[in-house]
């Protein structure tokens, strides 16, 4: 039998903070699309004798995210410095925090692969500087240094996750929490949150005695999908070798997007000495546990506590409420057509996961942003807030139906019309002339001419086969173009097929 | 505390200065004093006292997360060797560490 390997990973993820200013000077950070080196001053350049201070918002933020990941908070933390050489790092050193970070010890819950809950620890939270960006042309890099010293959050997992999907999982919960923060766009094809991944595989033998595989790491993955891809790309080519009875080295890999595969970027010998020592420029912070606590009480309702509102509360199942507090945008949206439906919350959860989700996908895929499987960059129902539809127009088609008007089959498809023509539901069903029919004797005409059409089909029901009763539904609801009440159509037949 | 010179040339490689075999010398007998004078250092019993980042008396010094004007970009590039549509221009870093 085959040797089974069970991947080991963790995440590295830095997300920019959402500051007007800089960290650590009051030049706008603002950079996306600003003409080049136009929000720079002397100590975002590194220009000497100047001395940076701290923002006061950013370290806010961070300690906002901190608890929210359920990190212990540090009173006393330290800047450092981090030293290396690249033309996009004027000083020569990013500013960062090492030994004293501001969170620690953390965890937030994602769905496991076996379905349950499952927490990912939070090894480290903290606050650094970004860097310029280098754009390489040929021969020369040309350097813009607008995005040097916005403010940066580097949030570390420990290595609990065993698959590219609960890598996946992680990253949205994050984006999500970060997201229902206020403190990151969680955009990642603009950069504003990027992600490294670490990875190992071990037989059970070696993860009983607690031992690991050589960790690589995965660079340059700029999309959701990137991260989902280049996992199990590493995995796949990690198990190879080992298969093969090979060594994996330990290497950085980065994510050929084009190629779909990952490519060797650095081996271990040349890895970085980054020499950090404490910063001389900044006093260390400390912080009340009174200014936390005030930090603390301004937290948002986060995903999970929405999600186990939803199920105490509308009486959702785990798996509805999970899916709808995805994104604060689904969940939001989701409340307010509950509240203007005013019937059963379960009804409105199943028209959005079903009916409007699927509508989603296909106005994703017609907009090219690839299959339902890779549509990977946002969550389910994640565009929501573009429909030119409100939560009150579905539930007032829902009404439509519940009152018997047009059937739930028509139903869906006044919702695409919806979505399609941002028309509300009664319109289109009078002007399409789609409501349902429940009038018995005109219906009763119909079925009894399907029933002469198909003298076979009812000896087969007569004989025992009463599977066929959805067949003659399926004859009278075309006959009908799908507006029959579906009530009255089965009472119908069964009063002639049955008496 | 003796540095070889290859610890003085790793160093001077993360420092990017270029040095000759004379200076590495000089700087490995001198690196090495300096080296030596903490170990004189570490003489002291510190066991009762706390490690500390700094020597400041200083704590929290923030700032208010306001926007404030910078540099032009004419005077942000005006000690640049080189600059091409208001960008920095430098040597090609693609591919290297």
């Amino acid at each position: 039998m085959p040797q089974r390997y069970y991947p080991v990973i963790g995440m590295e993820v830095h997300a920019q903070l959402q500051t007007a200013s800089k960290m650590f000077c009051g030049c706008s950070a603002d950079y996306w699309e600003a003409p080049p080196n136009t929000h720079v001053c002397p100590v975002c350049l590194g220009m000497p004798g100047v001395l940076p201070v701290i923002n006061a918002h950013a370290v806010e933020q961070t300690v906002r995210t901190g608890l929210a990941l359920n990190c212990r908070i540090a009173r006393f933390s330290v800047f450092a410095r981090k030293n290396y050489h690249y033309p996009d790092l004027p000083k020569g050193y990013q500013i960062s925090q090492y030994e004293l970070p501001l969170c620690r010890d953390g965890w937030l819950t994602i769905v496991g692969d076996d379905g349950q809950p499952k927490r990912i620890g939070i090894r480290r939270a903290h606050l650094e500087e970004d860097t310029g960006k280098s754009l390489h042309v040929d021969g020369h890099s040309l350097i813009d240094l607008n995005r040097a010293g916005v403010p940066l959050l580097e949030i570390v997992t420990e290595a609990d996750m065993a698959s590219a999907e609960e890598a996946y999982r992680y990253l949205v919960k994050l984006r999500t929490i970060l997201r229902t923060l206020g403190v990151n766009s969680g955009d990642m094809e603009k950069g504003a949150m990027r992600c490294e991944v670490n990875l190992s595989l071990r037989t059970a033998e070696q993860a009983a005695r607690g031992e690991y595989g050589v960790k690589v790491e995965i660079k340059n993955l700029n999309s959701f999908k990137a991260v989902r891809d280049s996992i199990a790309y590493e995995i796949a080519r990690q198990t190879a070798v080992l298969e093969a009875g090979g060594r994996v080295e330990q290497v950085t890999m980065g994510w050929d997007e084009n190629r779909r595969r990952t490519v060797l970027q650095r081996t271990k010998e040349s890895s970085e000495d980054y020499r950090y020592f404490p910063e001389p420029d900044l006093p260390p912070l400390e912080l009340s546990p009174e200014w936390i606590q005030r930090v603390a009480a301004t937290l948002p309702e986060l995903p999970d506590a929405r999600a186990a509102r939803f199920t105490a509360d509308y009486g959702l199942t785990p798996r509805d409420a999970g899916i709808l507090t995805a994104e604060r945008a689904v969940a939001d949206w989701f409340e307010q057509a509950v509240q203007a439906y005013g019937g059963p919350p379960r009804e409105v959860a199943n028209w959005i996961t079903g009916p409007l989700f699927a509508i989603l996908r296909g106005r994703a895929e017609a907009r090219g942003e690839g299959d339902e499987e890779d549509q990977a960059e946002r969550t389910e129902g994640g565009d929501i807030a573009s429909l030119p539809i409100g939560p009150a127009d579905l539930a007032a088609l829902i009404k439509l139906v519940d009152a018997g008007v047009v059937n739930r089959n028509t139903g869906k498809r006044v919702l695409e019309e919806m979505v399609a023509t941002g028309r509300p539901a009664a319109a289109i069903v009078e002007a399409q002339g789609l409501a349902q029919v429940s009038d018995e004797s005109g219906l009763a005409q119909v079925v009894d001419a399907v029933l002469a059409a198909n003298p076979g089909e009812v000896a087969k029901y007569r004989a025992g086969k009463t599977s066929v009763l959805g067949w003659f539904m399926g004859q009278v609801m075309r006959e009908t173009r799908g507006k029959a009440n579906p009530d009255v159509v089965r009472r119908l037949l069964s009063q002639r097929l049955d008496g | 505390m003796h540095l070889s010179t290859a610890d003085v040339e790793h160093i001077a490689h993360l420092a990017r200065l270029a040095l000759t075999p004379e200076e590495v010398e000089q700087y490995r007998r001198q690196l090495s004093a300096i080296l030596d004078y903490f170990e004189t250092l570490k003489q002291v019993d510190t066991s009762a006292v706390p490690p500390t980042a700094t020597v400041l008396p200083l704590r929290t010094v923030m700032r208010q997360d306001a926007v404030r004007p910078g540099l032009s970009t004419e005077d942000a590039l005006a000690n640049a060797p080189d600059r091409e549509d208001g960008y920095f221009r430098v040597p090609a870093v693609f591919g290297e560490d």
